[in-house]
């Protein structure tokens, strides 16, 4: 019992300690953001802002479209992940449930499509998009995030769609159910926790994207919020510290509410009840 | 099962034209005006408002010829132009740095302006300034700003040391420097903080003060590495403070200019070495009271020469409107135009009429200091050598590195820059 307890202690103190890990650059930068210039620069920083402000967004507001690139980074990510999983989500069940030659090849596809550098793919993916007139269009960013993100989805549901027992799908055809109705009756509702985790996943790439919208992107109208962001930054890697702090903070919290909003649907139990003991 | 599939192609084929029907499709231009689109860099709030009110000013005059600002950043310039390059969709206008441009000037990417630019322009800035741009025997931008590198002193501890004050007429000779600091150190101060986390141009530009050239050209053309007595004497002086001397800090090295900053404010640095515009960051950040003050960078047997490396305004070569994009460039750096932007951005104009302005000459922030150092300044040394970037990543950086934290000696230095990159340059000019 005691042996238990020292385990349980020391498993929480290894959490907590990653917990720490984990939120330091996010409260660092929130401390960053409401301290004025001359507190960036002190040689003993302190958490809390001995003079907090609110200039550093203010200043932000004023130099960049802030706003509008952030409307623009959330049409692409939600963009991304509605279309990648609408995608994904058939492809992944014929991957996981076909286990024929074509299915192997599609799982070798995908393996070997992760290994590709984006600098490889840069250009002529330009030219693609130029000849489809893409370019400077959020629809053309949310093509490149779609076929980006696909692989690691597929791969994400496969896993997922393998993990439904396939006695539930006989037993509708049983039933009389034909594929497409037990797809969309019986697997599709199973599988919901794996979709929202797909979708999040695809929405959080699309929303920290930097190169590609870097690359697409020609006029500030149309620029996302990570392109946004290095307006910040100044030659030789001088920053603007305070309202890059303000804005990397604001910048942050889309993804972190999506993520509150609907962690719940992935950490849920994905099979509770469906299978009676 | 045939009908599911073509359905399922026929939903993919909608989304496609959709995609494609959302997409803004070009300039639209029809109406026989034309648009040029300007890229600018300008990062820091009152350049970029100076830009923007400049090409607003030039809108409302050039009915005809429309420009669209459009907002670069300098940390991701090269790539994201490499790319545009190759796509054909790069700016008309293109703001870069002179060391930025040989690749995509030899790449026959930007528009050679030796007959586009007006005599105004070209007289008005110094062939030493024009020789950053020129590659072959083309002109690929307008060098028009450039920051030469200064001490940046607290005024405070200069005075009470006693030490000589240094002018641009009277600087303190690289040895007078060593033995200031030395002066300037003890009680857990260092008398100097040298942010060298690229330490590579720092010392290269440094070293034309004493008659360093490290990249010497024969007569086939061909570019080798010679390290001299000349570009011994800047990296022996760091080496020295650093390890010798102590009165540099160790820990800086690695450091960037802002990183030094605190330190700097607190008084345990009584100089640091920066480039000109980081006095926007320094009148920013400074705590109430502290007084600081700019210097010339020491002098050698070249006196106050340095290498720089002009910010610079180009035209692609894909513009259908040159003649239109260099007019954009003689209006926005027409010398008063050039003045509000060397002052948006904390730096020197290269034009000799606007370096005449009054308000590059107050003592106030150092700007007279600064701009009496602007006709010492010179191209940086590798300005045009092929190769230079591999050396400095793979060669330079890592042993001036070890050089500087007292790792390595003056020899195995020398062995390394020679040797080893001598090897890296001959691959570029096989």
């Amino acid at each position: 019992m005691r042996t238990s307890t020292a385990a349980r202690t020391g498993q929480y103190a290894a959490l907590l300690a990653y917990l720490v890990f984990l939120a330091f650059p996010f409260l660092w930068l929130i401390s960053i953001a409401f301290k004025p210039p001359r507190e960036l620069a002190s040689l003993h920083p302190t958490w809390i802002p001995k003079n907090p402000t609110l200039d550093n967004f203010r200043q932000a507001f004023d130099e960049q479209p802030l706003l509008h690139a952030g409307l623009n980074s959330l049409l692409a990510a939600l963009g991304a992940a509605v279309i990648a999983v609408l995608i994904a989500t058939p492809m992944a069940y014929v991957m996981a449930r076909r286990r024929g030659r074509l299915a192997k090849a599609a799982t070798g596809w995908v393996v070997v499509g992760q290994a590709f550098p984006f600098v490889l793919l840069i250009i002529p993916l330009f030219l693609v998009l130029k000849n489809l007139g893409l370019i400077n269009s959020v629809p053309g960013l949310v093509m490149v995030y779609v076929v980006w993100s696909l692989p690691f989805a597929l791969w994400m549901l496969a896993g997922y769609v393998r993990a439904v027992p396939r006695e539930l799908e006989e037993a509708a055809a049983v039933d009389g159910a034909g594929r497409l109705r037990t797809l969309v009756s019986v697997t599709a509702p199973l599988l919901a926790p794996g979709i929202v985790a797909t979708a999040l996943f695809a929405f959080i790439t699309a929303w920290n994207e930097f190169f590609f919208a870097l690359v697409l992107l020609k006029t500030p109208e149309k620029q996302t919020l990570p392109v946004i962001l290095t307006h910040f930054i100044g030659a030789e890697g001088v920053a603007d510290l305070g309202p890059l702090a303000a804005a990397a903070f604001l910048a942050t919290l889309p993804s972190l509410v999506v993520f509150a909003l609907i962690q719940r649907r992935i950490t849920g139990g994905m099979l509770a009840g469906a299978v009676k003991s | 099962m045939t009908r599911t599939r073509t359905r399922i192609l026929t939903l993919f084929a909608c989304a496609v034209l959709l995609l494609a029907g959302c997409s803004d499709g070009g300039d639209g231009a029809d109406d026989g005006r034309i648009t040029l689109r300007f890229q600018s860099l300008a990062w820091q709030d009152e350049s970029v408002k100076a830009n923007k009110e400049l090409v607003r000013k030039w809108n409302a005059t050039h009915p005809d010829v429309r420009v669209e600002y459009v907002q670069g950043s300098w940390d991701s310039v090269h790539d994201q132009l490499l790319t545009s390059f190759e796509g054909g969709e790069a700016p008309d206008i293109i703001h870069d740095a002179s060391d930025d441009l040989a690749d995509f000037a030899y790449g026959g990417y930007l528009a050679d302006l030796t007959g586009l630019l007006p005599a105004r322009l070209k007289s008005d800035i110094p062939q030493r300034s024009w020789e950053t741009v020129t590659f072959g025997d083309g002109v690929y931008g307008v060098p028009f700003l450039q920051e030469p590198r200064v001490l940046i002193a607290n005024a405070t501890l200069l005075k009470k040391s006693g030490v000589r004050i240094p002018t641009p007429e009277h600087p303190w000779s690289w040895a007078e420097f060593r033995q200031v600091t030395k002066e300037l150190s003890g009680d857990g101060r260092y008398g100097v903080a040298w942010p060298l986390k690229e330490p590579v141009s720092a010392t290269l530009n440094l070293s034309l003060s004493t008659g360093g050239k490290l990249f010497h050209r024969g007569a086939d053309g061909k570019v080798t590495v010679r390290f001299e007595e000349g570009d011994q004497v800047v990296p022996r002086t760091v080496h020295d403070q650093v390890n010798t001397d102590r009165s540099a800090s160790p820990t800086t090295l690695g450091s960037g200019g802002s990183d030094t900053l605190p330190g700097f404010f607190a008084g345990k640095y009584a100089m640091v070495p920066l480039g000109f515009s980081y006095r926007q960051q320094i009148e920013q950040q400074a705590p109430e009271g502290f007084d600081w003050q700019v210097l010339p960078a020491p002098a050698g047997a070249d006196g106050l020469a340095q290498g720089v490396s002009p910010q610079t305004l180009s035209v692609a070569e894909d513009s259908p409107h040159k003649k239109e994009a260099a007019a954009f460039v003689d209006f926005l750096l027409q010398p008063d135009n050039m003045v509000r932007l060397a002052l948006g951005d904390w730096m020197l104009p290269t034009g000799e009429q606007a370096l005449k302005d009054p308000a590059l000459h107050t003592a106030e922030r150092g700007w007279a200091t600064g701009t009496a150092l602007a006709a010492h300044l010179r191209p940086a040394p590798a300005q045009s050598v092929r190769g230079y970037a591999e050396w400095k990543d793979k060669v330079a950086t890592p042993a001036l590195q070890e050089y500087y934290s007292g790792a390595i000696g003056m020899d195995e230095l020398r062995h390394r820059l020679e040797e080893d990159g001598n090897l890296v340059l001959a691959r570029y000019q096989r």
